[in-house]
């Protein structure tokens, strides 16, 4: 660096850019030819995907079963219970955000896809009532985003967890509630239960269920007791092989074969235990690689002082070696989720399913592009929010 | 501590084994063993009840009766008067040729894109971005129905059919192109290009590795290719016909196609979405391989003066493979497994054919035995042949 070099004055900006596309864009005559070929592939098929939305698409049919696409054939005079349900998740979820890491971004995120959602409503020829739901539900994230950091500071950080989690809790337990009906609701069944919101229950409910299965038998195949270690590895080795489909198959057709005849499953039941089953042997595939990485003096320090094995790996070696593998998990979260629409094939009325009910309507007949583009999009959003909290998990959990 | 518990009465002892972790272990261990045992020994006298109650008999016999169900596409002779046993046996020929040829095309797609999204063009770069995003976060089976009943149903009947160059015929009936067609000398041309190839490749290795050996610029390249240029002169000199005639589909009477090679729209749309999809993890792999080859090592090739081609072959590639195959591995594996979605667009794949028996004869509980036991085999096969080849190119250390 030398220091006697004058100030010059920086280029004008047209000469940079074209130092840019020249670097960029023209570095060798391979390359020009290159962008000439890519730029065409984009102009075509830009050209043609813009034509095609905008003149020869028509986007009707997703407007009109909009609803069908969200909840399916859910009792129409019950919906208040579904959004009741989303209120309350987005209470807790934007509590739980709050208290982890709360931005101005954060604020002003929920705030501007809360007014595109209101701006949705009238798209989607929703009611006044739509507009007064989306509206609570934004507001009442902006509140607890914002009462987070005040309960952080107020609260010691043990009884915040605690509360926390009885409040997690008691939201999943009145979920099930307001859904299922029963104790003072009128009883909804779970065939009730579809599209969109058949989606995401599932995945919920099966990650849960996996998560704890998946971490004992990451834990059972590197015990050192020869029995369970086997036990657990032909488990997981044996669900690996096969596919899902094969799985959701047995599920639903060995199940009640191999349960006492009085024991009725529902399907939706059948198709989880399927899902739960299939996703703990690769999530404990994932945990393995954590509890790997968790060296071994951790493991020495802790029995050195004097902790019983079960604490070593409950205080010690778990939070670790989940901690590290929590962009696995995130990945796999986001699997499990676009699995779910393998539950078509089994005939549940899920997202997948349900499009291919509103294809057959005889006013939407081949109007697959459309409706298939339209759920694509939906899936493409879930899993972009997983991914990205995710990746605000774990900032906040301090992984590198 | 007191007197008494220092006794050594037999159950002093007793106890005191009980307190030896070894000894804890084995009994935990027999503990778990004996649970697993009455849990299937539970599950299987309510299988054998129910089966009872159904009238379902158990035994594989049911797979030699002769009433397979219809498949509408096979490589090999078959009908539905032959054995579910042969109708299984065409269905997973119908599996493997999915399966091969979508590790084929999606290894090469992937790496493509892998090596795009590495590229100093930016808007390659971009564009491979974009793919791999786009198709990663959709679900499979979507991106399958998409195909399928989005593109090649949509195309037109085969009366209006689309002609491409070649000629490539796209119809609602699926795709017709060009293929290779053996000839009477296609065997000595094979022979003679399989032992010529062998020799030749031996001939460079051994080459290179003089060059590398000796420091010298050898043209390594030059003698096994006239090698092998030799040979196919010879061999086209003997037998006067080329390896293969090259056929090309032929529309009679407006009906049906001849010659060439013709997929139907349910194999091409599986063969398409699950390269596409496939492509677009095998890419992140290839990339993240790439990417792990530390930058010193780049450096230090170009700083030995090494050509950019001989850099990434002879350095940076031989480092990034090790970091590459496990995961490869099981993306193959993901592949082969998932192709058993084909069920959902009809192609009749080993999935669906055992579905489809399962209707017709109700025996769930040997379908399963043999479903599981394809997949697995499947799976272990291919887990196996990328173990060896790992192995083969692990770091040799010294």
């Amino acid at each position: 660096m030398s220091l006697t070099q004058p100030n010059r004055p920086s280029p004008p900006s047209w000469k940079s850019a074209l130092t840019w596309l020249r670097r960029n864009l023209f570095s060798t005559w391979y390359n020009s030819v290159l962008t000439l070929v890519s730029l065409w592939v984009v102009y075509q098929g830009g050209r043609g995907l813009l034509v095609w939305m905008f003149s020869q698409a028509q986007w009707t049919v997703v407007q009109v079963n909009i609803r069908l696409f969200l909840v399916g054939r859910f009792p129409v005079d019950q919906l208040w219970r579904v959004w009741l349900v989303v209120l309350m998740m987005a209470a807790v979820t934007s509590l739980t955000a709050g208290i982890l890491q709360s931005s101005r971004r954060g604020l002003m995120g929920v705030g501007l896809v809360t007014a595109g959602a209101v701006g949705l409503v009238p798209l989607f020829k929703g009611q006044s009532s739509d507009i007064i739901w989306v509206l609570a539900i934004g507001s009442m994230a902006l509140v607890n985003l914002g009462l987070g950091p005040m309960l952080k500071a107020r609260l010691p950080s043990q009884r915040l967890s605690r509360g926390m989690v009885t409040l997690w809790v008691l939201a999943l337990l009145s979920l099930l509630w307001l859904l299922l009906g029963g104790w003072g609701f009128s009883p909804i069944s779970t065939q009730q239960w579809q599209g969109l919101l058949l989606t995401v229950l599932t995945a919920v409910i099966s990650m849960g269920l996996s998560f704890p299965l998946g971490v004992l038998l990451a834990l059972g195949r590197r015990s050192p007791l020869p029995v369970i270690r086997t036990l657990c590895i032909v488990y997981i080795e044996v669900i690996r092989g096969l596919p899902l489909i094969g799985i959701l198959f047995v599920a639903g057709i060995m199940l009640p074969l191999i349960l006492p005849s009085h024991i009725q499953l529902d399907d939706l039941v059948r198709a989880i235990c399927g899902l739960t089953l299939f996703s703990a042997a690769y999530l404990a595939e994932n945990v393995r690689g954590g509890l790997q990485a968790v060296p071994q003096g951790q493991i020495e320090a802790a029995k050195a002082l004097g902790l019983p094995p079960l604490l070593v790996v409950w205080l010690v070696i778990l939070p670790q070696a989940l901690r590290s593998v929590i962009p696995t998990i995130v990945g796999q979260c986001i699997g499990l989720f676009k699995d779910t629409s393998l539950l078509y094939i089994i005939s549940l009325v899920e997202l997948t399913r349900i499009s291919r009910t509103v294809i057959n309507q005889p006013r939407f007949i081949g109007r697959y592009a459309e409706v298939y583009l339209f759920i694509g999009l939906i899936y493409w959003l879930v899993c972009y929010l997983i991914s990205v909290g995710g990746r605000h998990l774990e900032r906040q959990l301090g992984v590198e | 501590m007191p007197k008494h518990r220092q006794g050594k009465g037999w159950t002093q002892l007793y106890l005191r084994k009980l307190r030896n972790r070894t000894v804890q272990g084995w009994i935990g261990q027999s503990l778990i063993l004996l649970v697993v045992g009455l849990a299937i020994a539970y599950f299987g006298t309510n299988l054998v009840q129910n089966l009872q109650r159904l009238q379902i008999p158990f035994g594989f016999d049911f797979l030699f009766t002769k009433s397979g169900p219809s498949i509408g596409e096979t490589l090999i002779e078959y009908s539905d008067t032959d054995s579910i046993a042969w109708a299984f046996g065409v269905a997973l020929l119908n599996t493997l040729r999915v399966v091969l040829l979508g590790i084929l095309w999606a290894t090469l797609v992937g790496v493509l894109v892998g090596m795009a999204r590495l590229s100093d063009n930016w808007l390659v770069k971009k564009l491979a971005t974009v793919y791999v995003e786009t198709l990663r976060n959709f679900p499979l089976l979507l991106q399958l129905l998409f195909w399928y009943l989005a593109v090649f149903l949509k195309f037109p009947s085969f009366e209006n059919r689309i002609q491409l160059p070649g000629p490539i015929y796209l119809s609602k009936n699926g795709v017709a192109f060009p293929w290779l067609q053996p000839n009477s000398a296609t065997m000595i041309w094979l022979i003679t290009l399989g032992l010529g190839g062998a020799v030749s490749l031996w001939l460079w290795r051994f080459l290179i590795r003089q060059q590398i050996e000796q420091g010298t610029a050898n043209k390594p390249w030059l003698w096994p290719l006239l090698l092998l240029t030799g040979l196919c002169g010879l061999a086209a000199l003997t037998t006067q016909q080329p390896p293969f005639w090259i056929t090309r589909p032929q529309v009679i009477e407006n009906l049906v196609v001849e010659g060439g090679i013709q997929f139907t729209s349910e194999f091409s749309a599986l063969l398409l979405g699950l390269t596409l999809y496939t492509a677009a993890f095998i890419a992140e792999i290839v990339r993240a391989g790439i990417m792990a080859v530390a930058k010193g090592q780049w450096d230090a090739a170009q700083a030995l003066g090494l050509k950019p081609a001989f850099v990434m072959r002879f350095v940076v590639f031989p480092q990034a493979l090790r970091v590459i195959v496990p995961p490869l591995t099981s993306q193959y594996l993901n592949l082969a497994k998932n192709s058993s979605l084909a069920v959902a667009i009809g192609y009749p794949d080993i999935y669906y054919v055992a579905s489809a028996s399962l209707e017709s004869t109700g025996r769930s509980v040997e379908i399963v035995v043999v479903l599981m036991a394809v997949y697995l085999t499947m799976s272990l096969i291919i887990a196996t042949l990328m173990n060896l080849y790992n192995r083969s190119i692990q770091l040799v250390e010294r």
